[in-house]
Formats: structure tokens, C-alpha cells, sequence
């Protein structure tokens, strides 16, 4: 068992294509939100949309965290580096997100500005370690999947009594991401984004558990399964969510139960309390604020909190007046419908956030799905 | 095989070796890399984790990994 090979079995996938054809009643439609950026990513990679019948639509969901991240923070991660002359280490994913004034992580780098490339929050405070005489500043984004290891770096850094290390937190909650998108005007009032069931996020699943998911099963009875990222897990999960909306269920069911529980990583999750606390609000792009939907440190761990040390002050900026972003994040559009997709934006040249992460809708459909397009027939209209 | 350096897409790896300071050494593919253990407990050489920023997020299960495959092969109708 390798755990990834077994989940790509295409025999598998196309008996599994057979028997959700044979399955979904003709005479309905099923909208499937998958959450995740990472399910986006396989659904694109793995051309799964083409083994599903015509009337299972898959819509992205904001579950990438570079997508979702407002552009004014970009620029105050920018602005530390520029102005303030601190190391910002940054996850790569981030440094190439258009900001204002043309301007990028990538492109401040470029022009001087000390912007490091980490693979984990460890690299972040080993920077601090060798460069005593200089403060540096992890860029912290991500789901609750990237929080545990900042929490447990903030930790490290108080116990080696660091004076130079802070967090620029930018930490973000699932289950609140989803309430805002069940309460959205589109949704309750079932016109312009129908929404019958959700594929659950994989890896975020791991930490936080299934148990989070019962209050959307129960409350909006929208049936929630939770998947792995690989094509067959993908496609289990589809046929799970068939049947539960054929027999008029709506329940969490766990197709990853190879790596989620019910409880999730109760380590992870405590220490995650540890470190952080809610925030009342927090903007996201393409949802704009969303309240209790994200993280920052507690007012024990100031010393380490980057938006205390700097005085970091937010300025929203408004997106690209033809970027539909937005609307795409919200599964309104679809990246095909935005004027600038595939032409002034592109994964060389993003406009918009949904082109730069390869989680993005945008990104994925232009390098994996947009040589079907000439195809698109009117049975994949919404 | 591509090492993975990009933030969001987390990989199964197997341990190799447990090193000190909760890390341990893990293979993908061929490439060997240390992580932290400091999020899971109870891993052992041989274990799978699930990769993600330098931390194994959680482990493996491998018997809950079989009986999905076996729901998988049991759910598809097998092309004639």
C-alpha cells in the first residue's frame, strides 16, 4: 500500500463513471461545491468532469487559501519587506500574487526587498536563528491545515526567547467559509447558485475532523461527504453524494477514513487553541468580510504577532474592474465567462487570484481543461 | 519525482527513520527529507503520513485504506 497509485486505477475510475451514470436520475440536476482547492486541482488534473454525466455539475468552491487571501495584505507583506526592512518569509504559492502598483512578492524581490522562499513555518524561525540582527516575518496563510505548524513555530520561538521573530497571520476557517457561502443571498434563495451537497475537504478533514461538517447536514440539509484528493476517492465520493440526494438524505459521510476521524488531530487542535483566537471579521477575496472566519494570535503571544510589532494597518483594494474572480470564487461564474481568462490572464501573467495558485479554478482550467472547451455543449450550462 | 514546494498539495510519505527533536526522516518516491513529527503521535518506522509543510498532519490507516479501495471496486460496474 502506497496510498496514492491504488486511488489512480483509471479500470477503476471508468466502472465507478458507470455506475454514477447509472445512478443519477435524468430527470434532475445535482451542484456539487468542492470546497477544496486541492479536489479543484485533481478534478482539472484528472479530467474527471468528462467521466461524469452531463447533469452532475462540479462547482469550485474558495477553499484556496492564496485565492481567498485580500489583496491589501499582499501589499502589507510588501510594504514589511520595502519598508520596514524585515526578512518576510513566504510559502512559494505566494510570491507571485498580483498586489497594487504592479507590484508582487516576486517582483519587490526583484528590486531588493528581502522576501525568502520557505517550505515550512520551521525554515521561517531557522531565518531568525542565523539573522539575530535582523527581524523576520513569516507570512502566514492557509487553512487549518497550514495553522497547526505556525502555532507550533510561535511556540518554538518563545521557548528559544526569539526577538526577532514574528507572524503575519493570515489563517483561515473552513466550516465559516461555508456558512457564508449557505447564507449567501445566491444560495438561500435557490436561483442563481443552485448548491445540493459538498464534497469535504481532505486534509483539512484531518485536522479538524468530520464532526464540524454535522452542523451542515443537519441545519441546511446539504448531504456532506468528505474525500481524499486522489481521482478515485473523488468519484466515490460523487456516487455517495448520488445516493444520498436520490433517497432525500443529507449526512456527513467520510470517504477518508484512511486519514479522518470523526474528532480530527485533537494535537494539532490544541495547539491551535494555544496560540490563537478568533477574530471578529476577516476579509476574504470574492467573499468580502466574513465574520469569526479567521485567526490571529492571542494577546499572549503579541511579542511574536508581526500586526502588533509593525502597526500594520489594512487598506482593502478593490480587484481588476474585469476580473470575475470573485464571482467565481463564489461559484457564480465560471472561469470561461471572464473576458480576460486565458487572454491578458494567464498562469504567466496573473490578473487575478483565481490564475496564480494551481489550486485556483482559473489556474486549473486553463492548464488541464481549456482544449475541451471547444466542445462545451449546452448540456454543461448551469 | 517532483518534491513537492508548493504550500496546499499534501502527500502520503513513509517513514523511514524517527529522528530526534519529534522529526523523522521520510521517502517519497525515491527522495528522502526530514519533517516534523511535532502534530502526530505514536509514529513508527514504516507508518505512512500525510506531508504537509514539513509536518506529518496525521497518519495512515492502512486497513481503513483497503476497505475503501474494496468499497471502490465494489461500487463500480466493471465495463463489459
Amino acid at each position: 500500500m502506497r496510498y496514492i497509485d491504488e486511488f489512480r486505477d483509471g479500470k477503476a475510475a471508468r466502472a465507478l463513471a458507470q455506475t454514477i451514470a447509472r445512478e443519477v436520475d435524468s430527470s434532475r440536476r445535482y451542484h456539487v461545491m468542492e470546497f477544496c482547492g486541492g479536489h479543484t486541482h485533481a478534478i482539472s488534473r484528472y479530467g474527471i468532469t468528462d467521466l461524469l454525466p452531463p447533469n452532475i455539475r462540479l462547482i469550485h468552491g474558495p477553499g484556496c487559501p492564496v485565492c481567498v487571501l485580500p489583496i491589501g495584505r499582499i501589499d502589507d507583506a510588501i510594504a514589511l519587506a520595502v519598508e520596514r526592512h524585515v526578512i518576510l518569509a513566504t510559502y512559494a504559492d505566494c510570491l507571485r500574487v498580483p498586489a497594487s502598483k504592479g507590484l508582487s512578492l516576486l517582483k519587490a524581490k526583484a528590486k531588493g526587498a528581502d522576501v525568502r522562499m520557505v517550505y515550512s513555518s520551521a525554515d521561517a524561525l531557522k531565518l531568525a536563528r542565523e539573522n539575530p540582527d535582523r527581524q523576520v516575518v513569516f507570512f502566514a496563510i492557509g487553512f487549518e491545515t497550514t495553522t497547526p505548524p505556525t502555532a507550533v513555530a510561535v511556540l518554538e520561538a518563545q521557548r528559544l526567547g526569539l526577538g526577532n521573530f514574528t507572524v503575519f497571520c493570515n489563517h483561515v476557517l473552513t466550516p465559516a467559509a461555508i456558512t457564508h457561502i449557505l447564507e449567501s443571498p445566491e444560495v438561500r434563495e435557490h436561483g442563481t447558485v443552485p448548491l445540493d451537497a459538498f464534497i469535504g475537504p481532505a486534509h483539512v478533514s484531518t485536522v479538524i475532523g468530520s464532526r464540524p461538517y454535522e452542523h451542515f447536514a443537519r441545519e441546511y440539509a446539504k448531504p456532506v461527504v468528505i474525500a481524499g484528493f486522489e481521482p478515485l476517492d473523488v468519484m466515490q465520493a460523487l456516487l455517495m453524494i448520488v445516493r444520498q440526494l436520490n433517497e432525500g438524505r443529507a449526512e456527513v459521510e467520510n470517504e477518508f477514513t484512511r486519514a479522518v476521524t470523526r474528532d480530527g488531530n485533537l494535537k494539532a487542535q490544541a495547539l491551535v487553541a494555544e496560540v490563537f483566537e478568533l477574530r471578529k471579521s476577516f476579509e476574504w477575496r470574492g467573499l468580502r468580510e466574513v465574520p469569526y472566519s479567521a485567526l490571529k494570535l492571542k494577546e499572549k503571544y503579541r511579542a511574536f504577532d508581526a500586526e502588533a510589532r509593525f502597526e500594520v494597518k489594512t487598506k482593502p483594494v478593490a480587484d481588476h474592474k474585469h476580473c470575475e474572480c470573485g464571482a467565481i470564487l463564489r461559484g457564480l461564474k465560471r472561469p470561461w465567462d471572464c473576458q480576460l481568462f486565458g487572454t491578458v490572464c494567464t498562469p504567466e501573467n496573473p490578473m487575478g487570484s483565481c490564475m496564480v495558485s494551481s489550486e485556483g479554478a482559473c489556474a486549473a482550467h486553463y492548464t488541464y481543461g481549456r482544449f475541451r472547451d471547444a466542445h462545451r455543449t449546452a448540456d454543461h450550462a448551469p | 519525482m517532483h518534491v513537492n514546494t508548493r504550500m496546499c498539495l499534501a502527500i502520503p510519505v513513509r517513514v523511514v527513520e524517527l529522528l530526534e527533536g519529534a522529526s523523522a526522516r521520510v521517502d517519497m518516491g525515491g527522495v528522502q527529507k526530514d519533517i516534523s513529527l511535532a502534530l502526530v503521535e505514536d509514529v513508527k518506522v514504516g507508518d505512512y503520513v500525510i506531508l504537509h509543510v514539513g509536518y506529518a498532519l496525521q497518519k495512515l490507516d492502512r486497513d481503513e485504506a483497503e476497505k475503501t479501495l474494496a468499497l471502490i471496486a465494489a461500487s463500480g460496474v466493471q465495463p463489459a
